[in-house]
């Protein structure tokens, strides 16, 4: 009976990995909803250039640098290196956190340029910008807090867990949403 | 060294499913906390979405009896009404606010809380594990969240009932401008931004749930459970759940620009426009953006609804008539291509915003394609019937309601699918009547069916009969004579939306037509209070089922106890050796899907 399931196991992926693959295809087509109709309000009249300032390829690298930690913190687990493990995790978490803080100044340096992502005299290319981005942010502070989840778990001494398929879950949907901003990130410079 | 770590790991892992599972052979001490409310059984979780839903239903059809009683009667005051809702109805008669949060939210309610949660709701977490073979859902977590912010979108929308200014009240399709300015209107106030966060966590409660289900049917099928052996409402709620995962979150996205709009000020759908002699300072949004979003769920939306109640017909009808489905690949093939077709037809509900006609033609033809799925479904289902040994129980007599109205729905829909038809039909009675055929009330019937039959299985006991059998016959000759005379209606121009026609010319001749349609809803209505009467006494008084197989049925459900535990199956899952459609065979009247196939068994 036990090598039954361990092998049913072997066979078939995790059902939670599974869950969180139809959970991205669900989120894609958010984002490939709003990226349509930015593209369709585009094609109409009184639309205003994007120009994407400089601190968001700054956020762009950092988030791309996360996710190169979070493979290397999976890596370490899987290796038994516990301590390599939990730096690489909290590297990856702070990381998602300056990519956040960065998108957060680079929207403030809008207003210092005085052009308007929302209320009065506002365009509606940036405020897509701030939507769109935004609700990427949203999904970038949901992966930090599930992070920090699993990192205090690590530290916890009560219970010792050697199982990497929730931090394996958790980096398949780190790389999801860098892969997702880089999208964006392209999008916005190439469509503008 | 690192494989074998890996190894080890996923060792460890495996003996903890394991013995999770074998946990749920014995009834454990529960609490009435986690057996009623915090509960991650699926059993648990469908009756709570189905006794929500009730709850809900009777609310909207109570609002459309409110409203029928404005149209059949506009020149007369029912002062009672004035009592209960006050400035809403002075004088006894509904005020035009009034009237239209009526509409709105008799639809928002009936297509969002009562046949997307309480028809897949229900049975998608009744029928998945019971059926493929499994002891409960995936993640039995995310399920009870799946309901809990159902409930919590559910708070909301009603709470909206209750404020000043009234629920929303542009239509449940909330096109904006109208919906994103509340200067514009009373429903657009307060109640819009509860419409919104209302859907919001509804939407979250879907997603959840159809993350759930997808993942359980194509992970955690018993052995021998090929997805070809499953049951059709299995297939049919499989594609519901794809529909609704890959639809809801562009509801989302256009919803979230909206919430931009109403309260940031952004311009994504308002354009330049005067209110009330004020000039806002919105500049270039475009309306039509929105409904482009809105349809791209709304279309597939109306699947959402449909294909539960398909499936569960199918299962029902193959049942009764002690037959096998007829075309059982076929049923599978067609609800697949109207999974599809449903995302490449949304502009159909738009010909009249000044689309491109050029474009308008594709969707005409991608619209008329459904017909051939749908002919196929509906031909299977007769040639299932023919020469059937038909038993007519009362989930039978619904199936079969359901494929009368299916046909007689599906048929008003080729009219409406031509987009220059559509220019005289549009707005009409004419829509009124098609959608609230071949969606509504077909999709009611499906779900009616659903409850009859595994009624046994929730309950342990039978709903009563004679009962039912009035239930049925009311409501299928009731809501032809409601919906049948609003074609004619709809073809002579009478417009939806509008409180009173009587200073109307051209439309008063149809007061007495009102007048009836009114007085056949409020009886069908009141039908309907006597199933909801039916349901709940036989919660506590109905027959006792005493056999674990009361329909003779193949599928796996059957196999469990008559009141199953947590985790189903009190010792190993049954292994599957047959589809589920074995009836009538080699001289049999049913072989169960557990049962090996014989050495000298035909083939089917």
């Amino acid at each position: 009976m036990m090598i039954d399931v361990l092998s049913d196991q072997k066979r078939k992926i995790h059902p939670h990995k599974f869950t969180l693959w139809v959970a991205i295809g669900s989120i894609l087509m958010m984002f490939a909803g709003l990226t349509s109709a930015f593209i369709v309000k585009r094609s109409q009249a009184n639309w205003i250039m994007l120009n994407i300032p400089l601190i968001f390829w700054y956020s762009t690298v950092a988030i791309l640098t996360s996710s190169v930690a979070v493979q290397l913190s999976l890596k370490a687990l899987k290796q038994r290196n516990m301590v390599g493990y939990r730096r690489w995790l909290v590297i990856t978490a702070v990381l998602g956190i300056v990519f956040l803080v960065l998108q957060i100044i680079g929207f403030i340096q809008f207003g210092d340029q005085e052009i308007k992502l929302i209320g009065a005299g506002s365009n509606a290319s940036y405020s897509f910008l701030l939507a769109i981005s935004g609700l990427h942010g949203l999904h970038v502070l949901g992966g930090v807090i599930t992070l920090i989840v699993i990192a205090i778990r690590a530290v916890s001494i009560s219970k010792r867990n050697y199982s990497s398929v929730p931090l394996e879950i958790a980096a398949t949907y780190w790389h999801f949403v860098d892969a997702l901003w880089i999208y964006l990130f392209i999008f916005f410079n190439w469509m503008k | 060294m690192s494989s074998e770590t890996i190894l080890h790991g996923q060792t460890t892992e495996a003996i903890h499913v394991h013995e999770d599972h074998a946990d749920h052979g014995h009834h454990h001490e529960e609490s009435f906390l986690t057996k009623y409310i915090f509960c991650q059984d699926h059993k648990m979780i469908a009756k709570q979405f189905l006794i929500t839903g009730i709850i809900w239903a009777i609310i909207g059809g109570l609002f459309s009896v409110l409203f029928r009683l404005q149209l059949g009667y506009p020149d007369m005051s029912f002062p009672v009404l004035e009592d209960v809702f006050g400035r809403w109805a002075k004088g006894g008669r509904i005020s035009n606010e009034f009237y239209y949060a009526l509409v709105t939210m008799h639809g928002t309610i009936l297509v969002f809380f009562v046949l997307t949660a309480g028809l897949s709701g229900t049975f998608a977490n009744l029928l998945i594990p019971l059926q493929i073979g499994a002891r409960d859902m995936a993640s039995g977590f995310l399920n009870m969240l799946s309901y809990w912010f159902f409930f919590l979108a559910s708070v909301v929308m009603f709470a909206s009932l209750f404020i000043q200014t009234g629920p929303a009240a542009g239509g449940w399709t909330i096109y904006p401008p109208l919906s994103a300015l509340g200067q514009a209107s009373e429903g657009s106030k307060l109640g819009m931004d509860f419409w919104l966060i209302s859907m919001a966590l509804f939407i979250v409660s879907s997603l959840l749930g159809g993350l759930n289900y997808i993942s359980t049917i194509l992970n955690l099928r018993t052995k021998g459970m090929s997805m070809t052996r499953m049951p059709l409402t299995m297939w049919a709620i499989f594609f519901t759940a794809v529909l609704g995962v890959l639809s809801f979150p562009v509801l989302l996205s256009g919803a979230v620009l909206l919430l931009f709009d109403r309260n940031l000020g952004t311009s994504f759908y308002l354009s330049e426009i005067v209110v009330k002699g004020e000039i806002l300072p919105n500049e270039g949004g475009s309306a039509i953006l929105f409904q482009h979003l809105f349809w791209f769920l709304g279309h597939p939306e109306v699947y959402i609804i449909l294909l539960p109640a398909m499936g569960m017909v199918s299962e029902i009808m193959s049942v009764n008539s002690r037959k096998p489905i007829f075309g059982y690949l076929a049923m599978v093939g067609s609800l697949f291509a109207i999974t599809i077709l449903a995302f490449l037809v949304w502009a159909h509900h738009m010909f009249v915003t000044g689309l491109n006609p050029f474009l308008g033609a594709f969707f005409v033809l991608l619209t008329l394609l459904i017909a051939v799925p749908s002919a196929i479904k509906v031909f299977n289902w007769l040639t299932t019937l023919w020469r059937g040994n038909i038993r007519l129980t009362p989930a039978m007599l619904f199936a079969i309601g359901f494929v009368s109205l299916f046909i007689s729905g599906g048929l008003t829909g080729i009219f409406l699918g031509n987009s220059t038809l559509d220019i005289h039909l549009h707005d009409t009675y004419f829509v009124v009547a098609h959608f609230h055929i071949v969606m509504g009330v077909a999709s009611f019937f499906g779900m009616f069916a659903g409850v009859y039959h595994w009624f046994p299985k929730m309950y342990s006991r039978y709903l009563n009969n004679t009962m039912a059998y009035i239930h049925f016959w009311v409501t299928l000759v009731g809501a032809y004579l409601i919906f049948w005379p609003m074609h004619y209606q709809g073809l002579a121009g009478l417009p939806r939306r509008y409180t009173d026609f009587s200073n109307w010319q051209s439309f008063n001749q149809f007061a007495g037509m009102n007048r009836f349609i009114s007085t056949v809803a409020m009886i069908v209505f009141a039908v309907q209070l006597l199933f909801v009467f039916n349901f709940f006494y036989s919660i506590f008084k109905g027959r006792k089922v005493q056999s674990q197989n009361p329909w003779g049925a193949n599928t796996l459900e059957w196999t469990t106890p008559i009141t199953p535990g947590h985790g189903n199956w009190p010792g190993e899952i049954p292994e599957v050796h047959r589809w589920a459609y074995d009836y009538g065979k080699d001289g049999r009247e049913f072989i169960a899907q557990v049962e090996p196939v014989g050495a000298d068994e035909s083939k089917h």
